[in-house]
């Protein structure tokens, strides 16, 4: 083999990067996510359901929170009316944080356990949350 | 079968693109999914055809009616206030004749005047040039003619800084969020580099209120319906003299201001 | 044959080393401002542009000047630039990477760049630069790498480059147009609303883009056995005689229409800039420094016996190059901002940080063209029997 040396080289150094995933978690050892639903707002609402249905919700709200936010600022569209017909102000802030105030056990449990940082919180507050709120 | 390394390439390549044009139909696929659900505006809200102010000046007397106005907007949309002119960001602020109202100014005016403040907002301009230069639409044109700023597809360019020719538009050179005195928890903070301003409080009309600064007025600003013969706008400008900044550069500016003229003082 | 890129003398690595030393510091930098924000440069609510988008304005004229040499060879056919036509084509490349790199570097939220793509919007300039530039760069790597292939394999360049040399040349045009729209279509800013924006940039970049390329051309004969010949030097101190005195007649229409007229507006920033405006001037020496350099190029250009001498021909350059960079590459966007649209006078100046970032960026062009030439080098000493071999 020519240049044997430099091709090994090359091998190792391309296999160290692209296990890196696994040895540097190695050792953390990783709870299973979950996330909290035992708000005080959720624990007086008597039908317990969130604008959609919860294998909607808990596999697309990122997508509904696109349209939403889509449809309010920039179609003055604030009102979303739900599969049943009920409605909801389009509000991150306002709606769907009121139930979920509890941000760090409901958004960030999974959220870190999957890695994603939504920019959702650099400009949303969540109203019981301590200075900043940021998903850390 | 042998393949030379060009041909590799060529299979690979399509493997890829191929791959690509998989997973984005799946995701197309999979998005799908609710079929009654639907957006409506909001039961209640303030609508118009052209929303446009009128700021009588004769209102604005003591210092107190300046600053009242500005707090309510800077409290409700946690305006940071950073102290230093480089940084600063404004929705709405106050200036002289001579300095709002470029090259219209007369050194024999009464001095009373030439020192009277007035206040400064976005126009929600019909032709705005804003809304033209922006290369993402974050900043676009609603029907109701206000000039919306969407601070979630800003890319922070500036161009539309570069465009205003009112100087309406503020920067986040850096994180507002220390900058808040209280903040409002029912509105949010803007992040560090996208641009903003005034937005006629789309987020109240839409619940059926007024905006802030003209709640906080005490009658000196007055928001209504251009385009209703029978609106309080254009019941004060039909009977008063107004004059609009900078509307021979065809902007089509709609905040109108009436400077005394048929009111009891200046 | 970007192999001959790995294989070089000591001087060679020496240089690589400390462009990526300097881009190495250039990207900590960077880093901390993305973490702080834009805040962390001169710019401000009024001046809301600053080095790094005039910086760009600048480099889009260097990109474009290519073009100066294209046209000569492939219309006309002016076989001196034969050698020489390589040097402006890779030239570009790097230039035009310089400007993708300032504006990247002048974004609030640069992760949101591809809202550009995904949102398309072409009654936005910005949009028809961001085409205009990628497509520029694309060209210049394709036409000059197949050219350059060409000639190391010693055979015919592919016939399919033709027609797209043939493109580059209104591309090149349009590059340097549409930036001038940048300025040229925002009303209320009277600096830059001039119907003239276009051709004055164009003038610009044909002088300072060429003027470049005379120092590059002699720093590799200096430095390597690859000798771009007299004669071609000869014809672009031409382009840049004429060019440069395009410019500054340009200019000066500029100038009188303001000064003529009187009108304000139009004063506005001519006062700030030569001589200041309430109190403020910090770009005044900048700007007296930029017209006196000009003048002294376009004597020596103008005057046959100092063009044609390599001495005086290298004054000339380097004078045109910086008269221009300091009228382009900050003076006009600078100016445009003050007096702000309020007839107020904020002032700007960067800072350290903008400094770095900028001059790590240009350390990449740098980078990028020093490599491009080393090819461009080895492939030459690589052929041709009769040439000396260092």
């Amino acid at each position: 083999m020519y240049d044997g040396g430099k091709i090994i080289t090359g091998i190792i150094i391309f296999l160290l990067f692209a296990t890196f995933p696994f040895y540097y978690n190695i050792g953390k050892a990783h709870v299973k996510p979950d996330p909290k639903l035992d708000t005080p707002v959720i624990k007086q609402l008597k039908e317990k359901k969130c604008v959609e249905s919860k294998a909607y919700m808990r596999a697309n709200h990122m997508q509904l929170l696109d349209k939403w936010r889509n449809q309010a600022l920039r179609e003055a569209n604030r009102t979303y009316r739900n599969e049943e017909g009920k409605l909801f102000e389009i509000s991150l802030q306002n709606t769907c944080m009121r139930c979920h105030s509890n941000k760090q056990k409901f958004c960030d449990e999974c959220h870190n356990y999957a890695e994603v940082k939504p920019y959702c919180w650099d400009c949303h507050f969540v109203k019981e949350a301590k200075e900043g709120g940021a998903a850390k | 079968m042998s393949m030379d390394r060009r041909e590799f390439l060529k299979i690979a390549g399509l493997a890829g693109l191929g791959l690509g044009i998989g997973a984005g139909a799946s995701g197309w696929i999979f998005s799908r999914g609710l079929e009654a659900s639907d957006f409506i505006p909001s039961p209640g809200a303030l609508t118009a055809k052209r929303w446009a102010m009128v700021v009588v000046l004769s209102k604005f007397k003591t210092e107190d009616d300046y600053k009242r106005v500005i707090k309510a907007c800077h409290k409700f949309h946690n305006v940071p206030d950073i102290g230093n002119p480089k940084d600063e960001i404004k929705w709405i602020w106050t200036d002289t004749y001579e300095h709002v109202f470029v090259g219209q100014e007369n050194e024999y005016l009464p001095e009373a005047f030439k020192e009277k403040p007035f206040p400064l907002l976005c126009n929600h301009c019909t032709n705005a040039p804003c809304v033209r230069v922006c290369p993402t639409k974050a900043t676009f044109k609603r029907k109701d003619g206000i000039t919306m700023q969407d601070y979630h597809r800003c890319i922070g360019c500036r161009f539309c800084m570069a465009a205003c020719p009112y100087g309406a538009r503020s920067f986040n050179w850096r994180d507002p969020r220390p900058f808040i005195k209280e903040t409002n928890p029912t509105f949010p903070t803007r992040t560090k580099g996208v641009v903003e301003k005034c937005t006629y409080c789309v987020e109240l009309l839409e619940k059926g209120e007024m905006p802030k600064c003209v709640q906080a007025s005490n009658g000196g600003l007055i928001f209504g319906d251009l385009q209703d013969p029978n609106s309080e706008v254009r019941k004060v400008l039909s009977e008063n003299f107004s004059m609009r900044r900078k509307a021979e550069l065809g902007t089509g500016p709609s905040v109108f201001y009436i400077i005394g003229g048929g009111e009891e003082d200046v | 044959m970007f192999e001959k890129a790995l294989v070089g003398g000591r001087r060679y690595w020496t240089l690589v080393a400390v462009l990526l030393a300097i881009i190495g510091i250039g990207f900590l930098v960077y880093l901390k401002q993305l973490s702080y924000g834009l805040g962390i440069t001169g710019m401000s609510r009024d001046v809301s542009w600053g080095f790094y988008i005039s910086q760009f304005t600048f480099l889009v004229g260097v990109a474009a000047s290519a073009v100066m040499l294209v046209i000569p060879y492939y219309l006309h056919n002016y076989k001196k630039f034969s050698k020489i036509v390589i040097l402006g084509e890779f030239l570009a490349v790097s230039a035009v990477t310089m400007c993708i790199l300032f504006i990247f570097v002048d974004m609030g939220q640069p992760m949101r760049i591809m809202n550009v793509i995904l949102h398309p919007t072409p009654n936005s300039i910005l949009f028809w630069d961001s085409v205009v530039l990628t497509g520029y760069l694309l060209l210049n790597i394709i036409i000059g790498w197949t050219t350059l292939q060409a000639e190391w394999k010693e055979t015919a360049p592919p016939k399919w480059v033709k027609p797209l040399i043939y493109l580059s040349i209104p591309w090149a045009i349009s590059i340097h147009t549409v930036t001038a729209f940048i300025y040229a279509g925002l009303p209320g800013r009277h600096f830059w609303l001039t119907a003239i924006m276009a051709a004055r940039f164009l003038a610009s970049a044909f002088a300072s883009g060429p003027a470049l390329l005379i120092l590059l051309a002699l720093i590799v004969r200096k430095y390597t056995s690859f000798d771009p010949g007299r004669e071609p030097i000869l014809a672009i101190s031409k382009i840049v005689a004429y060019a440069m005195v395009t410019n500054v007649f340009f200019f000066l229409l500029e100038v009188f229409t303001a000064g003529y007229s009187q009108v304000p507006g139009h004063l506005g920033s001519f006062e700030y800039l030569f001589f200041g405006l309430e109190g403020h001037g910090k770009l005044v020496p900048l700007m007296w420094i930029s017209i006196l350099l000009a003048f002294i190029a376009i004597v020596l250009l103008v005057i046959p016996t100092t063009r044609r001498h390599e001495t005086t021909l290298t004054v000339a350059c380097i004078a045109v190059f910086i008269s221009l960079w300091i009228d382009k590459g900050f003076g006009l966007v600078i100016g445009g901002f003050i007096p702000n649209p309020l007839e107020r006078v904020f002032e700007y100046w960067p800072t350290l940080p903008e400094f770095i970032i900028s001059i790590a960026v240009w350390a990449t062009g740098f980078l990028i063209l020093t490599i491009l030439y080393k090819i461009v080098v080895s492939v030459r000493e690589g052929i041709g029997p009769g040439e000396p071999v260092h």
